[in-house]
């Protein structure tokens, strides 16, 4: 689909000469597809090169246009890096950011939201699933009460925000069910192209947008396409993966000793699993598994920018020892059973030969050794 | 040194993220690993440097011949990254290899020798390196304590870090515990490193430990 817009069909949206018409015609195509999706209108919907980007212009767009109506921002201590620093880049503009904390098990607990609800909120920003533990959040009961709180004092703020990359291929994105102002997808996350997002804006929400210039046609394309076949497996790709990573999970826990689990046990995206494997480092581990074709991620700070552990995995209490031993393995459309058994066979001897090399013998539970 | 072009170049921190050949190799054959735990009476001395929550901890295990003063054995165990157990596993072999290094040679082992043995380590990865020497120095104090050459002893808060400014672990610790929790804020403090930038790994390592310590994990960023 996308290999016609590169090659014969490459004219410009901006113009009005039949080529420019044809790719301005699939813009508009795609965004049907992805607001057939949402439940919203096409013109709902900005493209953007990034699921950040939609994120930045949600947060900065959203803020900057409403700064007559307060200055605060709730997020939660969860989520992705992207976001916290635009957070963080707003207090340069005077804007205030609150973080919602989340518990053991990784949620929020949506009273909370309730409790520091103010009038000059003008954004709450939650993740729908996170990108590391995938722990879903109660992103309906949290639409609910802001709605109750803009009632109860009769005003449009805050506007409700929730960053859905991860959980597009598995949960529901119906706007209107879920009941936020704005959400972000990512395109490679349903198997579409990379470099390429889009925020769903409700009409009437004043917003600074960002981008300008000429519309990346066949990535747009590509996209729109890509949610719509991921709508169409929703439901049976959520219990075929589900099915996989229980068995991965279950399989884990069995064989290998001083293992946890981050993140909920069940209000879980069907494709995360994110452990902890005590007495071990997770670069390392990621490294002995890379070598044997198995791909998987670490929040150790060995493996960070900043040489800081996750900050999702502290946010969720575990001790520095135990998430630089942290491991996340994801799952997707081609995920098969051989893979599983795959892992299953060569991830024992590869954790017991780093244990063997680790002096460490810490006690599960305990927070120090 | 044949220098080997980088598969890749991290963009951001702009640093390889290539591990040598030697490095791997060590990586996934250790050298020199205890496998066993020991009898008490099996090795000499022992020493343990670093902490789990800060992500690395290495022990070691020496035999010393008390008349030559010469390393036999260096057996070690490492909690850490790649990069890590691949310093742990070379820096048994440099204080081994040809009859073992006597003591005093041992001790003038710099994270640098290390990682030239190594062919280099990705930038953003050197400060794994620097455990080794101050696990070996621990081992030997060990040794020097159970012999009773208190003389010998050496005073890791006292150890000159940058010969230029002569700045100690002690230094270091004491502009943590005023508030300077990165480089640059040490570096006003302390000038450390300012003239002699080789030391700046080992003194990033240092503020790492010292805020875990006195500030804690936790939060993240």
């Amino acid at each position: 689909m996308m290999r016609s817009y590169l090659q014969n069909k490459f004219g410009n949206p901006s113009n009005l000469y039949k080529l420019g018409r044809e790719a301005q015609r699939a813009i508009e195509d795609s965004s049907e597809k992805i607001a057939a999706v949402l439940n919203c209108q096409a013109k709902e919907l900005i493209f953007t090169g990034s699921a950040t980007e939609a994120n930045n212009l949600a947060i900065a767009g959203v803020a900057r246009a409403n700064k007559d109506k307060g200055g605060k921002i709730i997020i939660s201590n969860v989520e992705h890096k992207g976001i916290l620093a635009v957070a963080s880049y707003l207090k340069q503009e005077g804007f205030e950011t609150i973080r919602l904390n989340v518990g053991e098990n990784g949620l929020i607990n949506p009273e909370e939201l309730k409790n520091i609800l103010a009038e000059e909120t003008i954004l709450v920003s939650v993740t729908y699933a996170d990108n590391e533990t995938g722990s879903i959040q109660p992103v309906g009961k949290m639409a609910e009460i802001i709605k109750e709180f803009r009632k109860k004092h009769s005003c449009l703020t805050p506007y409700f925000h929730t960053d859905a990359s991860q959980a597009a291929p598995y949960l529901d994105l119906d706007v209107e069910r879920l009941g936020v102002d704005l959400m972000t997808l990512s395109g490679h996350k349903v198997y579409g192209p990379k470099g390429i997002g889009a925020l769903y804006v409700k009409k009437g929400i004043p917003i600074n947008r960002l981008r300008s210039g000429t519309e990346n046609v066949p990535a747009i394309v590509g996209f729109g396409e890509a949610v719509k076949l991921a709508e169409k497996e929703k439901k049976s790709e959520y219990q075929r993966v589900k099915k996989l990573r229980d068995k991965l999970e279950q399989g884990i826990f069995k064989i290998i000793s001083k293992v946890i689990l981050n993140g909920h046990l069940a209000k879980r995206l069907p494709n995360f699993l994110n452990i902890s494997i005590l007495d071990i480092e997770g670069e390392a581990l990621l490294l002995y598994l890379d070598e044997i074709g198995i791909y998987v991620n670490t929040g150790s700070a060995c493996n960070s920018q900043s040489l800081e552990p996750s900050h999702i995995l502290t946010a969720l209490g575990r001790p520095h020892e135990y998430v630089h031993g942290s491991v996340r393995f994801t799952l997707g459309r081609y995920s098969q059973e051989n893979d599983i058994d795959y892992v299953l066979k060569n991830l024992p001897p590869l954790v017991e030969k780093l244990r063997k090399i680790s002096p460490l013998k810490l006690k599960l539970g305990k927070k120090k050794q | 040194m044949k220098k080997r072009k980088p598969d890749v170049i991290n963009k951001l921190a702009g640093g390889s993220w290539a591990y040598s050949k030697i490095v791997k190799s060590h990586f996934f054959s250790p050298r020199n690993l205890l496998v066993e735990d020991p009898d008490k009476l099996q090795f000499d001395a022992e020493g343990i440097v670093g902490s789990p929550a800060c992500g690395d901890v290495m022990r070691i295990w020496l035999k010393i011949d008390p008349k030559t003063e010469r390393i036999k054995e260096f057996k070690w165990r490492t909690f850490g990254c790649a990069s890590a157990i691949a310093a742990t596993s070379m820096l048994s072999v440099m204080v081994t290899e040809k009859g073992g290094l006597k003591i005093d040679k041992a001790l003038q082992i710099k994270p640098q020798d290390i990682m030239k043995r190594l062919g280099g380590l990705p930038e953003r990865k050197i400060h794994c390196s620097v455990l080794g020497d101050k696990a070996l120095r621990s081992a030997l104090n060990n040794w020097f304590k159970k012999t009773g050459q208190f003389g010998r002893i050496i005073v890791e808060g006292l150890k000159i870090l940058d010969p230029h400014t002569k700045v100690t672990e002690a230094d270091i610790e004491e502009a943590v515990l005023a508030g300077a929790l990165t480089l640059e804020e040490v570096q006003q403090r302390t000038k450390v490193g300012i003239g002699y930038p080789q030391c700046l790994p080992e003194v990033e390592q240092f503020i790492r430990f010292y805020k875990e310590k006195y500030f804690g994990g936790g939060g993240g960023k």
